[in-house]
């Protein structure tokens, strides 16, 4: 199976996706199957999210599930103790979690690579200890309880599939948005950030800003992604949130491949969906999960979509003209 | 009271130092995270589980085994996880070591079993009054061990053939490799020796809070990376001073402050060595610039 032969034909690939997405519930009847088909797409947006920071602009962030758990509780309080209704909170939450990304972003002017990792893996840890200690506030380690479902045109939400809808439509808007990033000249100035800092500063970018920019925007994808969790599960707390998810996100980008933004799509779906068929194997799942993820990295390191770029129209021409002014160059 | 608090920060510190010299030296050589060392440090507690349960095994012997056991899973993790990955990017390598982290756990749960175990002893403990301060047989063995292995591990690197080219290793592999040495190994005998010293770690903790489960790694983990850091990440005697200081804060931190708040005290001093000096103490100069 030739990949790059399947993306060549983009558009048609995704209205055939779109419409298997969109179908899927009509012939998946049993109610796990449309939770797991529910967590797969909010793992999308989760590791879309990742990718506009890991993937495009190379920013190693380990406190994904913070920026999520953000969302998450900001949305729930909001709906809890002010009664507001779920969508005057998802703006909201995805304000607060962009903000929190945003504030997070700020060590990344100052550490790298891996100190990054390290600093960001200890704000997630911050975070949750936060939640787990705020008193009345956060109720402690027993989280929230009784969050109120979304309401719209008096549809049914405690039907499944109505939540399904809406969460597929959210995540292909996202997808679309992520999937442009790449085309627009903000895009191109992470991606020179990621391929060369210091050649990207002098070319008059101005990297701080763009560095906290793709921290909040990750931020703020992954707040979306918290509110709508809180309101489907409708229940929280500070375990959903921690540094086993990040990393499982983070894994989510790099299996499928970061950068491409259709890789991390294809990595969420198999590490949601592996762990789900594992389920028989209770005590091997974990295990199973970690052995996939080592000999993924081993045979395919750069992720299932690895080296192969986005396709900029730009670049793809560009490409092109290289290419036949080589074979002319053969030639003569 | 204060003395007491002393004394167990040493008690704790002398255990991040055994840990963090392990994060240190591969940070050292192949610059990157080895998110797995956690486990190996938590595999070192199930292996003295295991020796403990046996029985009749005398305490040095357990630790010797303990410290081979570890110290080779040490090395087949490199070898399964790390040794095709030198040419990738730094983020790559670090995903296979959260990968491999995750199968050490979930495999001592397999093993061990997911519960808290405690340790059968090894010796009998004994506990000392000297005016208000109440110290037990437990903490001089710690820490008495630990000072031990760190002092055969400083003349190790510093005097041996070995360490000679595990220091070359960690200047610059390619040119190491170039003056005949067999990098590979080298690293091999580096993740033996961080391993082994993980190994001794776990095994000390795990006797010591009479405690052994599955995700003790973690946490114990990212302290004593937090110590490594604070020292000067790739300096051995720097990851010695970081643990000991580390140790003290959280004892401090954890009387004065909070108890349930003492991780987040550690995280917060990595933050702010991270924004304030990320060299940390040791790690100044030029020599050490490119390896941030």
């Amino acid at each position: 199976m030739d990949i790059k032969k399947i993306l060549k034909g983009n558009r048609s690939q995704f209205g055939i996706v779109l419409i298997v997405a969109f179908l899927l519930p009509v012939f998946v009847s049993s109610a796990s199957a449309k939770h797991i088909m529910i967590l797969v797409l909010l793992y999308i947006i989760l590791s879309l999210g990742l990718e506009v920071a890991l993937g495009i602009t190379d920013l190693f962030s380990l406190c994904h599930a913070a920026f999520y758990g953000m969302g998450a509780y900001v949305s729930a309080l909001l709906s809890i103790n002010l009664g507001w209704s779920f969508w005057a909170t998802l703006p909201v939450a995805a304000i607060c979690a962009g903000a929190f990304g945003l504030l997070i972003g700020l060590p990344a002017l100052r550490t790298n690579g891996d100190y990054l990792a390290i600093a960001t893996l200890g704000f997630g840890e911050i975070f949750r200890l936060i939640l787990v200690n705020g008193g009345d506030f956060t109720r402690g380690p027993r989280g929230l309880t009784g969050i109120a479902r979304p309401e719209l045109f008096g549809l049914d939400f405690t039907n499944k599939n109505v939540y399904y809808y809406i969460i597929l439509a959210v995540t292909v808007l996202i997808f679309f948005i992520v999937y442009n990033i790449p085309r627009t000249f903000f895009g191109r100035a992470l991606m020179a950030i990621r391929d060369d800092e210091d050649a990207a500063g002098f070319m008059g970018i101005q990297i701080s800003k763009y560095k906290v920019s793709a921290f909040a925007i990750s931020g703020l994808i992954a707040g979306i992604a918290g509110a709508f969790y809180a309101h489907y599960i409708c229940y929280i707390s500070p375990d959903t949130f921690v540094y086993n998810d990040s990393i499982t996100i983070l894994t989510m980008v790099l299996i499928g491949g970061g950068g491409t933004v259709i890789g991390p799509v294809i990595g969420a779906i198999m590490l949601t969906v592996l762990p789900e068929l594992l389920r028989s194997f209770v005590e091997y799942r974990m295990l199973i999960y970690g052995l996939v993820v080592v000999v993924m990295m081993q045979i395919r390191p750069m992720g299932i979509l690895g080296h192969l770029n986005i396709r900029v129209p730009y670049l793809e021409s560009l490409r092109k003209n290289l290419k036949s002014a080589g074979k002319k160059g053969e030639e003569v | 009271m204060v003395l007491q608090i002393i004394v167990n920060g040493l008690t704790m510190g002398g255990v991040y130092a055994l840990i963090a010299l392990g994060y240190s030296m591969v940070y050292g050589s192949l610059r990157f995270i080895n998110f797995a060392h956690g486990d190996v440090y938590m595999w070192g507690a199930c292996f003295g589980l295991i020796f403990a349960r046996i029985g009749d095994i005398p305490f040095p012997i357990a630790l010797l085994l303990t410290m081979i056991c570890t110290g080779l899973l040490g090395v087949a993790v490199e070898f399964l996880a790390y040794r095709r990955l030198r040419n990738v990017p730094r983020v790559i390598v670090t995903a296979s070591a959260l990968g491999a982290s995750i199968v050490l756990s979930n495999l001592a749960r397999v093993v061990v079993g997911a519960e808290t175990y405690s340790v059968p002893a090894f010796f009998e403990t004994k506990y000392f009054m000297v005016g208000d301060l109440v110290l037990n047989s437990l903490q001089f063995v710690l820490l008495g061990c630990s000072i031990v292995l760190m002092l055969f591990l400083n003349w190790f690197i510093s005097k041996s053939k070995y360490g000679k080219a595990i220091r070359a290793t960690s200047e610059n592999m390619d040119v190491t490799s170039l003056m005949g040495i067999n990098t590979n190994k080298i690293i091999s005998v580096t993740f033996f020796i961080g391993s082994s010293l993980a190994g001794a770690a776990g095994l000390l903790v795990g006797i010591y809070y009479d405690a052994v489960y599955s995700t003790m790694g973690y946490m114990a983990g990212m302290k004593a990376f937090t110590a490594a850091i604070l020292g000067g990440i790739g300096s051995i005697p720097g990851a010695m001073l970081g643990s000991m200081i580390l140790g003290q804060i959280e004892s401090f931190g954890t009387t004065y402050i909070s108890s349930s708040m003492g991780p987040a005290i550690a995280f917060a001093v990595l933050i702010i060595v991270l924004l304030v000096k990320p060299t940390g103490l040791f790690g100044a100069g030029d020599a050490h610039s490119n390896r941030v």
